[in-house]
């Protein structure tokens, strides 16, 4: 079926709404009023697919937006106590000092839903035209090969790819620069890196999962500004991960998990995780007899300096998280995503060309940060003992030492099921949800059931034979929003992709053993509406 | 002929609510908001009839806060002609509402309304109605179907029973069901044009809705259901029923 699309004409054309597309899209108009910038975003609004922790540096913010105070997000907490605890089953040690990455004096507790919300508005007003509810399908080439802008997705399809009475074609969208800046993992990004070889000098890069929950806790509950990270249990030695508990204003927390996606244990399962450690004696009191207003999850970059691919290519530019430009000991990417944003404007407004804006990020402020750090993340691969020691002596030395650590791909890091060790029992636990599906209730997330199935699985015969029988279907562990199940019924033993439970938060895409699953956009405005996430 | 299309902006239908600590309404901090569905279905059928010649103009409406106008521009994008807005921080009830767009309907010289059966915040299902009566209209609720011929309106109309067909004299208030019509997207240049669509701003004060307002008493959760158990037998399932007194 040939179908007209219309076209139309950018100067500059961004892709997704978060910190690194906005800081992009409001630099550039204050450089350059006249430049006609247009921001694509795959959520039904801006904010509603953010998800961070978020404690945030103000440094960048303050360049960007210099009177930002006076307009804050609607969650800012400045942060009033900092804490990190080695976690036991039954009890928690705390460090005596925080390690100096992890100091967060003069930060700020953040929603990043919020922070992007009022990006946009900032962006709107400089006169960015941002559209949410279209998300960017695929990049759009020309004969030379360079990128010439990106295809919306087509709207009103079936499930089976047939057009619907109203169905939309996507559009063509064509600009003299596109910048890519899709978040971690990206579906146009992913093809970028593969088509134009971008990662070619790099390692590979390297994820973490993290699921988050808000609550509205009774009152005594909150100590407002109190920040707090743990280590250890519920995760064993081997396995990178940790907590997070930001206490809010207005009786609110934000409580997270994040597991390393180089996780070994092909039984593991994240949201189980968090769930345990969300019932730990020194966490539970915080949360009993609150709510949940929000639930969510997101895969994270944590490969970092080795990792980064190559943030530029002909006619577009890979920025922020797409990129992997997050900060892993610091335990935070939005400042470096607002930089690499900013200095994407200035490049752009300098060159009007993509080339150079990746040697501009190595020899800058946010290439250095991440090379400074570079071998903490890669020494958890050591164990979380080890990891611990030589995070201190590299944090000592400044990452001045001469060497750098490997990353490894995350999904050749599951071993193989050993079919006589017992599957692990489930511990209990009473605090909401019980559930991943009563979790995902709260994530509000919403897809026409009558659309193709987002997640395209290359062959899910594999399924049931190899994987069952190699790792027991881990995606059935590692999905946070119980997308794939396996079925036994008449029809035999299957995959089955309950799509419309996704949280668009990559981790099938990343940790698949056999890399065969596929994240594509669903149709525009498709995905979790999270609240204040 | 020229349709008034009133549309509200309302906390979006994916999103859970939660009632506020001190019960004094619901919590809208942070939460996404969108059009009513009923309007976008009402704004959708006057859009066919305007493309099939019948109408001439669609006017959309919409009371309420400055940013009711997000809400007022994707209507304009879906293809209304014009917009009124009527900007008021105050909360507008049922009869006020009525009574703005009884007023709209006069100044405008509409010749038919067709609004949506409810706003899903109160689920009210009022101002339709009220707009009828103050304006003297015949109206015809939770449409399914709408068919404009020779001044008068055919409307299908959902009903407890299945479906009622009825015929009104134009001009008349139309309200629209969930079944009437599937919305069409909005597509990306029609947002871009409909930032340039004419959209005029109106005070709250330049209206007489001068009425008694409903207060709000308190606002709480509907009572938490009690964890479930599991029963071995019929006969257990039976006791544990008479015990509660359910049989």
């Amino acid at each position: 079926m040939t179908v007209e699309r219309d076209v139309m004409e950018f100067d500059v054309l961004i892709v997704g709404a978060g910190p690194a597309g906005l800081a992009t899209a409001i630099r550039l108009k204050q450089l350059d009023p006249e430049r006609n910038v247009c921001l694509l975003e795959k959520g039904p609004i801006v904010g509603a697919h953010s998800l961070a922790g978020a404690v945030i540096e103000p440094d960048a913010l303050d360049r960007l937006l210099p009177n930002w105070k006076d307009t804050p997000p609607e969650v800012c907490v400045p942060v009033a106590k900092d804490e990190v605890h080695m976690m036991t089953e039954s009890g928690s040690i705390k460090f005596p000092i925080v390690p100096p990455q992890m100091n967060n004096h003069g930060n700020y507790i953040i929603s990043l839903g919020a922070l992007t919300t009022m990006l946009a508005e900032q962006a709107e007003a400089l006169g960015v035209e941002i559209y949410p509810g279209f998300p960017a399908r695929e990049p759009l080439y020309n004969d030379a090969g360079e990128v010439i802008g990106v295809r919306t997705g087509d709207m009103g399809v079936d499930l089976n790819g047939n057009p619907k009475d109203s169905y939309t074609p996507g559009m063509d969208l064509h600009a003299k620069i596109t910048v890519f800046a899709e978040g971690c993992r990206g579906s146009c990004s992913k093809e970028l890196i593969k088509k134009f070889e971008l990662d070619k000098d790099a390692d590979p890069q390297t994820y973490g999962i993290g699921i988050k929950e808000l609550w509205s806790v009774p009152e005594g509950q909150c100590q407002e500004g109190l920040v707090m990270h743990t280590m250890g249990w519920p995760l064993d030695s081997k396995t990178y991960g940790g907590s997070f508990v930001y206490h809010l204003n207005d009786n609110k927390i934000a409580i997270g998990f994040v597991v390393g996606l180089d996780y070994e244990d092909p039984d593991l399962e994240p949201f189980e995780k968090f769930q345990q450690f969300k019932n730990h004696p020194k966490i539970k009191p915080m949360l009993e007899g609150g709510e949940i207003v929000s639930y969510g999850a997101r895969a994270i970059v944590e490969g970092g300096w080795q990792s980064l691919p190559k943030m530029e290519m002909p006619g577009a530019m890979l920025i922020g998280d797409a990129a992997g430009t997050l900060n892993v000991p610091k335990i935070k990417g939005v400042h470096q995503a607002l930089k690499s944003g900013m200095e994407a404007a200035e490049h752009i407004f300098a060159e009007n060309k993509s080339a150079g804006y990746d040697a501009r990020i190595r020899q800058g402020e946010v290439g250095k940060e991440l090379k400074k750090v570079r071998n903490l993340r890669p020494s958890f691969h050591f164990g979380l003992w080890l990891g611990v020691l030589i995070s201190a002596i590299e944090t000592v030395t400044m990452g001045l030492l001469p060497w750098t650590l490997k990353n490894h791909a995350d999904h050749s890091a599951l071993k193989k099921r050993d079919p006589n060790k017992p599957k692990p029992v489930k511990k209990e636990r009473d605090l909401p949800p019980r559930d991943r599906l009563s979790a995902v209730y709260f994530a509000a997330t919403e897809h026409d059931e009558d659309q193709p199935v987002h997640l395209k699985v290359a062959d899910t015969n594999i399924c049931v034979t190899q994987c069952a029988e190699e790792y027991d279907n881990p995606c059935t562990r590692f999905c946070p929003a119980g997308v794939y199940e396996m079925v036994d019924d008449a029809e035999g033993k299957r995959l089955q992709i309950n799509a419309a439970n996704c949280v668009h938060c990559k981790t099938c895409d990343i940790k698949d053993p056999y890399q065969i699953i596929n994240w594509v956009t669903p149709e525009g405005g498709s995905g979790p509406n999270y609240q204040l996430m | 002929m020229k349709a008034l299309v009133p549309i509200k902006r309302v906390v979006d239908y994916n999103v859970r609510i939660r009632v506020k600590g001190d019960g004094t309404g619901v919590d809208l901090n942070g939460v996404k908001m969108s059009v009513n569905p009923f309007d976008e279905i009402a704004n959708e059928a006057a859009l066919k009839l305007k493309e099939a010649g019948v109408i001439s103009e669609v006017v959309v409406v919409t009371i309420g806060t400055a940013k009711a106008e997000d809400q007022l521009r994707s209507e304009l994008a879906r293809g209304a002609d014009r917009g009124i807005h009527v900007v008021t921080d105050e909360e507008v009830q049922p009869l006020q509402a009525a009574r703005i767009l009884a007023e709209l309907v006069k100044r405008e010289s509409a010749d038919v309304v067709i609004a949506g059966k409810q706003a899903i915040d109160d689920d009210n299902n009022q101002t339709p109605q009220m707009l009828a009566t103050l304006l003297d209209w015949p109206q015809a609720t939770f449409a399914s179907d709408i068919k404009i011929d020779g001044g008068k309106a055919t409307v299908q109309r959902e009903i407890d029973a299945g479906a009622e067909t009825l015929e009104v004299d134009l001009p008349a208030v139309i309200s629209a069901d969930l079944r009437l019509n599937e919305p069409r997207f909005i597509k990306l240049p029609d947002i871009m044009k409909a930032k340039r669509k004419p959209l005029d701003k109106l005070e709250l004060s330049e209206f007489d809705i001068d009425v008694p307002k409903l207060e709000v008493v308190s606002t709480s959760n509907p009572p938490a259901r009690e964890p479930g158990r599991m029963v071995k037998s019929v006969d257990e399932l039976v006791a544990a029923l008479k015990d509660k007194g359910l049989v």
